[in-house]
């Protein structure tokens, strides 16, 4: 149940009660709760969570994280060749 | 989709996968918090990927398994009422209670509306006012907020057929009771991201210290969680015990703050009991006396439940990572998902579950 996807805001209405908006799934979209994530904007990707956006996503730590395993590939590729070599 | 294929890539797997086997040195047994990486895992099969040397034990992160007996027959006593509407999230609705289910009382003419976010429960709510609806709000820290916020909505649309009937249950007293038992074989935590979108992570910088074991905040993707396993085993070897964050895209150390004061304002600690595995203390939060109007505890009366747990099953024990699913003699046979003795075989989170649904039997 603590299951939460990323999605793309597509619209944002403040009502009365609470910052709500419309976030876009890949094609599904769905009514969401923006009332913790003041600094989303449209474009913006959330974290969703039972309707409910528990974050806004980083998408330069998510490129960071993605770029650090993509070198790590390289090192361990570099170790493998190096042990073949000795081999 | 967007920031989820990336974190699926078969190519960096690999990668991670052969860093893990090139540092694990020693056996360590790691337990991921939340069923929804239980479930992650067996559908992956990272399980199976990943060295001999490390176990993976399933820890109690699973809203509906660990909401107690007790909760589970008011909610049955509650939804069997005339002119009651209950609501509540899919998963809640097969969890055995002492001698029925949610569903048993719809098939003999209760009303149970399944809802997807608990701001669903109040529209049931508007368009009914005629009856008295009451939403089941079961979660993790991370449910907190937006179970709130259907209070908060209630409240400012002056509805006044609309009640909560809380279990709200916390992480980090639960890891210390894990810990602090003489049966613990965890020496490594994988922390749930999404508790920790929420919260941030500095609670368990105390919980690292006073253990020495090292927690990393992990994800659900499978890259997410083989990087959780490798800072972990990392960091085992090492003989470190530290807190770190393998899920920085979502995570950040003090977490999110607007809807930490949303839980502060509506919410107020409690001890809880965890079903099969007994009273916690201040291990959850109840609604802050100035909204007891919302409380479904208080607007039904619904005393001298007597309460009856399954005799064989060992939910408890697999909740607490002492013991796996196909060690209970049930798994299986008498307790499969249409049939379940406990609420760990029936929840999309349960360790149970995974274990039957991806046909995971222990090798002799």
């Amino acid at each position: 149940m603590c299951l939460a996807v990323p999605g793309k805001i597509t619209e944002i209405t403040q009502t009365p009660i609470a910052k709500m908006g419309k976030v876009d799934f890949g094609g599904v979209t769905r009514e969401v709760c923006l009332e913790a994530v003041p600094e989303a904007e449209i474009g913006s990707y959330v974290i969703v969570h039972a309707g409910f956006a528990l974050n806004t996503l980083s998408e330069r730590e998510a490129e960071e994280t993605l770029e650090a395993l993509r070198e790590l590939g390289e090192i361990e590729g570099e170790l493998l060749m190096d042990e073949s070599s000795q081999g | 989709m967007k920031y989820l294929d990336e974190f699926r890539n078969a190519d960096l797997v690999k990668i991670v996968l052969e860093k893990i086997h090139r540092t694990v040195k020693h056996p360590w047994v790691l337990m991921e918090i939340c069923g929804g990486q239980t479930h992650s895992i067996m559908q992956n099969g990272i399980d199976q990927l990943l060295p001999s040397e490390i176990e993976l034990v399933h820890g109690p992160g699973c809203p509906v398994c660990v909401t107690s007996l007790e909760l589970v027959d008011k909610a049955l006593a509650i939804a069997s009422m005339p002119n009651v509407i209950m609501t509540s999230f899919g998963d809640m609705l097969r969890v055995p209670g002492s001698n029925r289910d949610l569903f048993s009382v719809r098939a003999s003419g209760g009303q149970v509306k399944i809802v997807y976010s608990p701001l669903d429960a109040v529209k049931v709510a508007q368009a009914n006012p005629d009856k008295e609806v009451v939403f089941f709000a079961v979660g993790f820290e991370t449910t907190a907020p937006a179970n709130i916020m259907s209070v908060v909505q209630a409240q400012a649309l002056g509805l006044k057929n609309f009640s909560v009937l809380v279990s709200q249950v916390t992480v980090p007293p639960a890891m210390h009771a894990i810990l602090g038992s003489p049966e613990n074989r965890v020496q490594g935590f994988l922390a749930a991201g999404h508790v920790c979108a929420v919260m941030g992570y500095h609670e368990y910088l105390p919980i690292a210290e006073k253990y020495r074991i090292p927690i990393v905040v992990t994800g659900f993707e499978p890259l997410d969680i083989l990087k959780g396993i490798l800072m972990t085993v990392e960091q085992l070897e090492a003989g470190k015990f530290e807190v770190e964050n393998a899920y920085g895209r979502v995570v950040s150390k003090e977490g999110n703050i607007p809807a930490q004061a949303l839980i502060k304002k509506v919410y107020e600690d409690c001890d809880r009991n965890w079903r099969g595995i007994g009273m916690i203390p201040m291990s959850g939060w109840r609604l802050r006396p100035e909204y007891a109007e919302f409380d479904a505890e208080k607007r039904f009366s619904v005393e001298n439940i007597k309460t009856k747990e399954s005799d064989i099953c060992i939910a408890g024990q697999v909740l607490q990572g002492m013991k796996k699913p196909p060690q209970c003699p049930a798994f299986g046979t008498l307790c499969t998902p249409e049939n379940p003795l406990g609420a760990t075989m029936v929840s999309s989170e349960g360790a149970c579950a995974a274990y039957y649904r991806y046909a995971r039997v222990e090798k002799e």
